[in-house]
């Protein structure tokens, strides 16, 4: 069967709604309540933005929500997003200090989203005060989370900062890449509305390569940041992978962005390859748009898989299948996609996985989708920008914290650089390449909100999460470490 | 089991227990439930000319998620006739023999007051309690408040009541006054057997800043309400311990205000009451609190070794004194134990913004980890030398028992501000410099 769309719009509404909705004001109170306002708190610290945390979650209990928005967007303009779309558990809620009191953390996610929302609702704007432009110009390109990131600080800066995007809607990977239940276009939408009212302008429809050069760009503007993210999903590289019915991820989570959702086409059989986050949104959002089975493949095994916790839960949960040590090995059909050719694995005493001879099986699929991850931009760039380094990854080479590339006045950030993160890393590395240029261009030092705490910290100042973020694996890590070596447990 | 039954000036009860005149000691059927639910006593709601109460009624002070840590009302005395009221005390009373039914009372003149002392021991009640609380409305019209605040008229009806008094007569002491001792004096000095406090306190809780005016909202005016409920308790025990150490006193307390639970209940009879009155709690949660009062207060004797409640009354009255008596000499300081702390640095602030710049944050090497204890994430850390032992911090750290406060030998004899003062003027010692 070809793929189509399998369900109505009214069932639609409800396997593609909302999954976490937003919290009631009764409920955001409570929760609010149960925050002790930690001073110098270490969800502060665990947050790549170095939101103030306490502080929002406080204007929340005091009733001033468009105070607690504005403070969450001051170090995250993409916090509506990232109140949706963080792994809340290994950044701020897994740093929570109710943790070592035996409770749960406080919901810091979803309070985000009460407040951002309650801010996008009473239709307030954040920055009421533009500041003065200083005259200095700042192109970026792509229009995703670390270019918003970046050009929203710029313009708080008083730079004038041009986006330009290839799509035809700024949003980048935010736009068209989210899964569906955890947030929808519109959110993507007002947070790029509110980076224009600080004065950013969007020139979509602009390609690098085909109607933008580069030369251009460096000559007419006083700095250059490269959002660029990724590129194309990766080859499988085995016969039968160019069939009709075989999707990337991306394109196919880009659907379900671009079209009514009860026009999105699925196939009834769906296998996804891979068995990263990507991966995830994919195949359970496959089997709410109405696949009957929608199955996981994966070389490796369950505790290899590098998707959150959070996120295989969900996928348990939408009752999709897995296949754990499976390698495809042909893609079978004729025109289009029939099934997959399969075999199981295992894992060589290197570590590394393969194919156990003689374990090769067929499995009817209508629809196969690609998650092993997407290509680096490396070779298109190396062609528009020759003296912009990339390292063995194809990753843009940049100065750790200021995100300067090799190429004098060009910055980089998010995917691109980092190989690809989250939303919230995307964002902190805008920002940093924003206060760079603006340290660059103005000679001027921006320091992150380092809490005065920090002064009395005999090792010295560590900085908030915004300039070394603890990564909660980190934290363990640490903290095992510490126990073996004979510290008190807490 | 210890024997929780009280004797208050003659007025017995099996246990201490009482529900306070109030709403929920407005009818018979209200006080079958409380009976019902153990309680050992009931003071009526208050009896008089009928009233005409007004909607709405009530407002509360909420705090961080809590609800009614404060309440407050305009509420007046009975809005049934005294008929009614008598009839139904008398009902009750045959029903519950061994339980206390006391007649709240308000009037005015002699005449009416002996009148109504007269329907009360005719209605079999144990005793009677005189309202000279109500700090709104009745005080308006002479009665209340405007009686409790004037030692001299307190004097003077108490006087008036005890011609006609032929079972104990309590008399119920406004708050509203700066010193409660002189009220407590005059009912003594006229003969009442006994007092009981506090009645709720003159307020306003909130302003509703949409309508410009505060709840409870009548019509686009508001007045000032009875303040009560567990936010007046330490204001309570403070009168209550006022009146029970008072020399001039000397009389049986019914101790009220803000109490929720036996512990509260055992606070007010450490300080010098034989039974306790309850209004808000009931308002809040129902007749049924009284079964832990009564089965916490039982096990807290029995694990202090103590046969009766009333081994209990009194015991703390005679630790408070005046400051001059106490040992300047002495000292305490904040000590963390770093397996409990969490790492919300919440001492750290309030000691150096609120208090004595007493704490550091050092590293947290060595003091353990967990997820508010970041690596590089500085952990609090007394300075022993400057700890004044105020005890903010224990008051603030939301972990129980994770900074307790810990004595300090200062090598010193102890030595009261009196003492010191005498020891001054002796030229036995120089003066304690003062702090830098
Ligand atoms: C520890 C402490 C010491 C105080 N010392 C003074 C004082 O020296 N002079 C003064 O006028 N009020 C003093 N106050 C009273 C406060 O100024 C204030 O009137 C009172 O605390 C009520 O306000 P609050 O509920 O915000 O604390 C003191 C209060 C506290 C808690
Ligand atoms: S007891 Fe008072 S002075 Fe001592 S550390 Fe605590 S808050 Fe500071
Ligand atoms: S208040 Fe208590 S839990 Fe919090 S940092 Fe201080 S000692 Fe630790």
């Amino acid at each position: 069967m070809p793929l189509q769309p399998r369900s109505n719009s009214k069932e639609l509404a409800k396997t593609m709604g909302d999954i976490e909705p937003c919290y009631r004001p009764q409920e955001a109170k409570v929760e609010a309540d149960r925050c002790l306002y930690c001073f110098d708190a270490p969800c502060i610290m665990a947050c790549p933005t170095g939101i103030d945390i306490p502080g929002f979650i406080k204007k929340i209990a005091n009733a001033n929500l468009v105070g607690s928005a504005r403070v969450i967007l001051e170090s995250n303009i993409l916090g509506a997003s990232c109140a949706r779309v963080c792994p809340t558990e290994v950044l701020c809620e897994g740093a929570c200090v109710m943790l070592d009191r035996d409770e749960k953390p406080i919901k810091i996610g979803r309070l985000q989203r009460y407040a951002t929302d309650a801010l996008w609702e009473k239709k307030a704007n954040p920055f009421p005060k533009t500041p003065k432009r200083n005259g200095k110009k700042v192109a970026l390109v792509g229009s995703g989370p670390a270019s918003l990131g970046c050009a929203a600080e710029l313009a708080r800066l008083g730079y004038q900062a041009v986006v330009f995007e290839k799509d035809a809607e700024p949003g980048g990977l935010n736009r068209y890449g989210i899964a569906y239940y955890k947030m929808t276009p519109e959110v993507a939408k007002q947070e790029v509305k509110w980076v224009k009212d600080l004065g950013v302008e969007f020139r979509c429809k602009s390609e690098v390569g085909k109607n933008v050069k580069v030369e251009k760009l460096l000559k007419d503007f006083d700095a250059l940041f490269l959002g660029v993210g990724l590129g194309k999903a990766h080859r499988l590289g085995i016969p039968g992978e160019d069939k009709k019915g075989v999707v990337e991820a991306l394109e196919f989570i880009r659907w379900i962005h671009t079209k009514p959702l009860h026009q999105v086409p699925v196939g009834s059989r769906v296998a996804v390859i891979g068995c990263g986050n990507t991966a995830i949104d994919a195949v359970t959002q496959a089997k709410r748009l109405g696949a009957k089975e929608a199955v996981i493949v994966y070389r490796r095994g369950e505790e290899d898989m590098p998707a959150y916790e959070y996120e295989y839960e969900l996928a348990k949960t939408d009752a999709c299948g897995f296949l754990f040590h499976t390698a495809v090995v042909e893609v079978l059909g004729g025109k289009e996609v029939t099934g997959l050719r399969l075999a199981k694995t295992r894992t060589d005493k290197h570590g590394k996985t393969e194919i156990v001879k003689g374990s090769v099986f067929e499995e009817p699929f209508d629809m196969v989708i690609k998650a092993t991850g997407q290509e680096k931009q490396a070779p298109a760039w190396k062609k528009f920008l020759p003296k912009l380094k990339f390292d063995d990854k194809g990753r843009i080479e940049v100065q750790k914290g200021t995100g300067q590339t090799s190429v004098p006045k060009v910055f980089a950030g998010g995917d691109a650089v980092n190989g690809g993160r989250e939303v919230v890393n995307a964002v902190a590395e805008g920002k940093k390449a924003a206060l760079a240029i603006h340290a660059m261009l103005s000679g001027q030092k921006v320091a992150g909100p380092i809490q005065g705490s920090r002064l009395g910290h005999q090792d010295g100042p560590r900085g908030s999460g915004f300039l070394q973020p603890v990564r909660v694996p980190e934290l363990e890590a640490a903290y095992f470490t510490a126990m073996k070596n004979g510290a008190h447990r807490g | 089991m210890a024997d929780l039954s009280i004797n208050l000036a003659g007025i017995r009860s099996p246990n201490p227990f009482w529900v306070a005149s109030a709403p929920p000691a407005n009818t018979a059927y209200q006080c079958h439930r409380a009976f019902e639910a153990g309680w050992g006593g009931l003071v009526w709601k208050t009896i008089g000319e009928p009233i005409v109460n007004v909607s709405s009624r009530y407002s509360s002070l909420d705090l961080n998620g809590q609800r009614m840590v404060g309440f407050n009302n305009i509420e007046l005395i009975s809005d049934r006739s005294p008929e009614t009221n008598f009839r139904e005390i008398a009902e009750c009373k045959k029903r519950w023999p061994d339980r206390a039914v006391i007649a709240s009372l308000m009037t005015d003149t002699r005449e009416n007051w002996h009148e109504m002392m007269k329907r009360s021991l005719d209605s079999g009640a144990d005793g009677v309690e005189l309202n000279f609380g109500c700090p709104h409305g009745m005080c308006e019209r002479g009665m209340g408040s405007a009686v409790g605040q004037n030692p001299d008229v307190i004097e003077t009806i108490v006087g008036w009541v005890m011609e006609a008094a032929q079972i104990p007569v309590i008399v119920k002491l406004t708050p509203n006054v700066t010193d409660v001792t002189r009220s407590a004096r005059a009912a003594k000095k006229a003969g009442a057997h006994a007092i009981s406090l506090i009645n709720t306190i003159n307020s306003i809780t909130q302003v509703n800043l949409d309508k410009m005016c505060p709840e409870p909202y009548v019509a686009g005016q508001s007045t000032h309400g009875g303040y009560c409920g567990p936010a007046v308790k330490p204001i309570a025990l403070n009168m209550v311990q006022g009146c029970a150490a008072d020399p001039l006193v000397q009389l049986p307390i019914s101790g009220i205000g803000g109490i929720s639970n036996w512990k509260d209940a055992a606070e007010f009879i450490a300080l010098g009451s034989t039974g306790v009155q309850v209004c808000t709690a009931i308002m809040h949660y129902g007749f049924r609190i009284v079964e832990d009062m009564i089965d916490g207060l039982s096990d807290f004797l029995d694990s202090k070794k103590m046969k009766s409640v009333n081994d209990l009354r009194g015991k703390a009255v005679h630790t408070i004194g005046n400051w001059e008596n106490l040992n300047l000499n002495y000292k305490r300081i904040a000590s963390i134990d770093y397996d409990k702390c969490i790492g919300c640095n919440l001492c750290y602030i309030a000691c150096e913004d609120g208090a004595h710049q007493a704490i550091a944050l050092v590293s947290p090497n060595g003091h353990g980890l967990g997820p508010g204890r970041l690596p590089g994430k500085p952990v609090p850390q007394i300075k022993e030398v400057e700890c004044v032992g105020c005890n903010l911090c224990s008051l603030v750290c939301p972990v129980d028992q994770c900074i307790t406060m810990v004595d300090v030998s200062t090598g010193k004899k102890p030595m009261s501000w009196k003492e010191y003062q005498t020891r001054l003027a002796a030229r036995e010692m120089k003066a304690i410099p003062a702090h830098a």
